[in-house]
């Protein structure tokens, strides 16, 4: 176990370099100009020389391979650049945004895998049933359904039309104390949205899984054996079932970040997502460089922690392959 | 792409929304007013990237956290603030002395110097400083404090408008002097000496503003005020019709379904215009005739009624017809037949297709609008179309300013701009000619030697009656000879809760910053 987390941190490395590359090759080709971005309106009235000044200060007229060596130099060593787009040192952007990113990414995430897990299970068990329909109708809707859309519509209906949960923001507007209850009740909406907007893939995954399983040869023994109907669902068909779910938690992790993207503007949700569209459109490349590392960080240990879950589920499987 | 298809649900979500609330509740929020008319929730559409004074934060003035030496009025009329009167302006008008306001501390308590008045104006003067409007205080020679209490100002050439560029707010330099000035965290945690301490600021969601209780002018009534961060108009509205905000920033069509239910629709008159550049390099637009039938070929009632709802009103130049600098006699009637007669004098016949030829050369050029902005790219298709009634064909185009930009020499651009505070701020870098193509100054390339001369002898007298005739004089030969096609000046409109009682609005310029709207005064409101 130790070994394959080993080994995927060492070929992590060669990913990140080649990454981080990608991302500031294809800044550079792209018609953005840092100082216009930088400057703003103030841009449309200031004279080139004021320009031609910005443009060095910010270091923006060196070539892309200086560029991309000094940043990666300089983020070995533990300092992340200054973001232009925000005034201010990378490693304080992330540190003020990624947090409410997180606790919004994984308090939906954790709801999509349990409810989805849920509805498979309660689907998968009498295929072609009621709830088999209804909840395999819900799922191919909810996978139409993009997220922002969702968004204003749950706005529309729980904030506007009942008045039970707050629209947006991450504490009550005009509070400045940030406590638990008021994060919470603002958190309901988005990571639910975003939760809707990742559930159908599990719910399908699931009941198709435990679905297959119920067929297979070990389930049909255990029923011939006597055993309860529960027993078999959860102890046979589940276990069997879940294998594939595992492998689509770390391949829904990309899925996850952009549809963050989504929910995270239509809420006004503080997180690094508005960040990263600004850094993008900024050609902002220090910010752009540290965030593209942190969702390839994610998208690897995503994959890993799949890996490791399907090995500790199937001890078939083992840790070397 | 995806910016636009959330504003077309955006806007079908909300009107779905807007019918179903005015059948179903009344706004809510309002029993509690008792308790909440000491704090204010605004919605606003921008944030700004830094709080920062020395990277330009409040560079027009007016920045809640931060004064000037001076600031303005509800007439825009310039008046002292950490001055204690109007500068004096000695040695023709190179030298401005100020006296500073006495005992005035900065909210953590430390006093205000002249110290800080020199720090702020050299950090942002210094070359290594990322402030994109230092070019605003180019005629600054040097900065110097005599004793604690007075500033001397010397400037390279005399510069009649120099006192509006000292609204600019205050930097302490006890904080923010021992930091990096691009990227120290000052920026995010400003001190000044406002009538507002910043609380909190939640990038991307909200920026709360509590009360100076030791501000120098007076405490204020509203304790707290918070300007949440809503980038999408369609939410915007959402927030305010939910009764999570008290205010905001609405567009003409989101802020018509606001009439009569508990709010007041402020609209805020602006020097905001619309143009279209005639640039001289183009052999159509650069011809004087073709400038001219255009000018009176446009029907710029027709696009304040159509475009912007009524809110705005038909622009002739740089300077809004109500404004004292605009000169009265230089409107141009909508008259499309004698602009026809003018093309025709000029030898500008009509051709097969309808557009109009002289020696072999079409009259068609390219009009190019930023891709995104639905108020340019409309004031560009009416533009043609009306053109297009004279014989005359604007292809519209749409781009981003890195595709403009190259062009601009050659192509139309439908441009936007405007800043109220003095004649010289807009006309000087729109039709100066030799800052043709300097960034984007004088889009235009206008080149008019009489018009030179006049901008000039604006910015150096001092004399109110002297700069009067120049700016007369520049507007005049606008009408002889038209560089860029007036179309509008724009209205921004606000939608404020009733409780708040009657507000008013200043004059706003082109980008409209966190103090523009009803709220530009908050710190006098008396609910």
């Amino acid at each position: 176990m130790a070994r394959l987390a080993g080994r995927r941190a060492l070929f992590a490395v060669p990913v990140l370099g080649i990454v981080t590359f990608g991302v500031f090759a294809i800044a550079a080709a792209s018609p953005f100009d840092p100082v216009k971005a930088y400057a703003g309106t103030a841009g449309l009235s200031a004279s080139q020389e004021t320009l031609d000044q910005l443009r060095a200060n910010l270091g923006a007229d060196e070539p892309l391979v200086t560029r991309w060596w000094n940043w990666l130099a300089a983020a070995v060593r533990g300092d992340l650049g200054d973001s232009s787009a925000l005034r201010q040192p990378v490693a304080d952007v992330i540190g003020e945004r990624v947090g409410w990113s997180v606790l919004l990414a994984a308090t939906a995430f954790l709801v999509a895998v349990l409810l989805g897990g849920l509805l498979g299970v309660l689907a998968a068990r009498r295929p072609g049933g009621w709830t088999d329909r209804a909840v395999s109708s819900l799922a191919y809707t909810l996978e139409a359904a993009p997220p922002f859309w969702l968004g204003l519509l749950v706005i529309w209906l729980f904030a506007l039309k009942l008045g039970l949960l707050p629209a947006g923001g991450l504490t009550d507007t005009g509070s400045t104390v940030v406590t638990v209850g008021q994060v919470a009740r603002h958190l309901v909406l988005p990571a639910a949205v975003l939760a809707l907007s990742q559930l159908p893939w599990f719910v399908l995954y699931v009941r198709q899984g435990v679905g297959d399983a119920l067929q297979e040869d070990p389930v049909r023994g255990a029923r011939a054996r006597g055993l309860a109907e529960r027993t078999v669902l959860l102890g046979h068909a589940l276990r069997s079932g879940m294998l594939p779910v595992l492998t689509l938690i770390g391949s829904r992790v990309p899925e996850l970040i952009t549809g963050a993207l989504l929910v995270e503007t239509v809420f006004s949700w503080p997180g690094i997502a508005a960040a990263t569209v600004e850094a993008a459109t900024a050609v902002d490349f220090p910010l752009l460089a540290a965030l593209t590392v942190l969702a390839t960080i994610a998208v690897l240990v995503g994959n890993l922690l799949a890996d490791l879950l399907y090995g500790l589920a199937d001890p078939r499987v083992g840790f070397d392959g | 792409m995806r910016a636009r298809s959330i504003r077309g649900m955006g806007a079908l979500a909300t009107a779905t929304a807007l019918t179903a609330v005015a059948s179903a509740c009344s706004a809510p929020g309002e029993g509690d007013s008792a308790a909440t008319a000491t704090s204010a929730v605004v919605g606003i559409a921008y944030e700004p990237e830094t709080l920062s004074p020395l990277l330009g934060f409040g560079k027009d003035g007016n920045s809640k956290i931060f004064d000037g030496l001076l600031t303005h009025d509800a007439d825009l009329e310039l008046k002292p603030a950490l001055a204690v009167a109007l500068p004096k302006v000695t040695d023709g008008g190179r030298t401005y002395t100020y006296e500073l306001r006495r005992g005035v501390k900065f909210s953590d308590g430390h006093p205000f110097t002249a110290e800080d008045v020199v720090f702020t104006y050299e950090t942002i003067l210094d070359e290594k400083t990322n402030n994109a409007s230092k070019g605003e205080l180019d005629a600054v020679r040097s900065v110097e404090a005599k004793g604690d209490d007075t500033v001397v100002f010397r400037l390279k050439y005399p510069y009649a408008p120099f006192a509006e560029r000292t609204v600019l707010p205050i930097a302490p330099e006890h904080i923010a002097g021992g930091q990096d000035a691009n990227t120290g965290s000052f920026g995010t945690k400003p001190v000044g000496t406002g009538p507002y301490k910043l609380a909190q600021w939640s990038k991307g969601e909200q920026l709360v503003l509590e009360a100076n209780s030791g501000y120098w002018g007076g405490a204020p009534k509203i304790k707290r005020f918070t300007m949440a961060i809503i980038r999408d108009d369609d939410v915007r509205a959402t927030r305010l019709r939910s009764g999570d905000l008290d205010g905001a920033i609405l567009p003409p069509n989101l802020a018509k379904a606001f009439k009569g239910s508990g709010q007041k629709t402020y609209a805020a008159e602006s020097f905001d215009h619309r143009t279209v550049t005639l640039p001289t390099g183009n052999r159509v637009t650069g011809n004087t005739a073709v400038r001219r039938a255009l000018d009176i070929a446009v029907d710029r009632k027709a696009m304040v009624d159509g475009i912007l709802e009524g809110a705005g009103k038909k622009a002739y130049g740089p300077v809004p017809t109500d404004s004292e600098w605009f000169t009265e006699g230089t409107e141009r009637a909508y008259d499309p037949k004698k602009a026809r007669k003018i093309l025709d004098a000029a030898g500008w016949k009509p051709g097969k297709d309808g557009i109009r030829v002289k020696d072999g050369v079409r009259a068609s050029f390219p009009l190019w609008y930023v891709s995104g902005d639905k108020l340019r790219q409309d004031h560009a298709l009416a533009y043609a179309s009306d053109a297009k009634k004279i014989g005359v064909e604007a292809k519209v185009q749409a781009g981003t300013w890195e595709v403009i930009e190259p062009r601009m020499p050659k192509d139309a651009v439908l441009a936007g701009g405007g800043s109220p505070a003095d004649p010289d701020f807009d006309q000087y870098p729109l039709l100066r000619s030799d800052l043709a193509g300097d960034g984007f100054n004088n889009m235009g390339w206008y080149d008019n030697a009489t018009v030179d001369r006049a901008l000039e002898a604006g910015r150096e007298s001092g004399d109110p009656a002297e700069r009067k005739a120049a700016y007369d004089t520049v507007q005049r030969e606008l009408v002889k000879n038209p560089g860029y096609t007036f179309l509008t000046h724009i209205d921004h409109l606000y939608v404020v809760d009733d409780r708040f009682g009657e507000l008013s609005t200043q004059v706003e310029p082109h980008d409209h910053g966190l103090a523009a709207g009803p709220w530009w005064n908050v710190e006098d409101w008396r609910p």
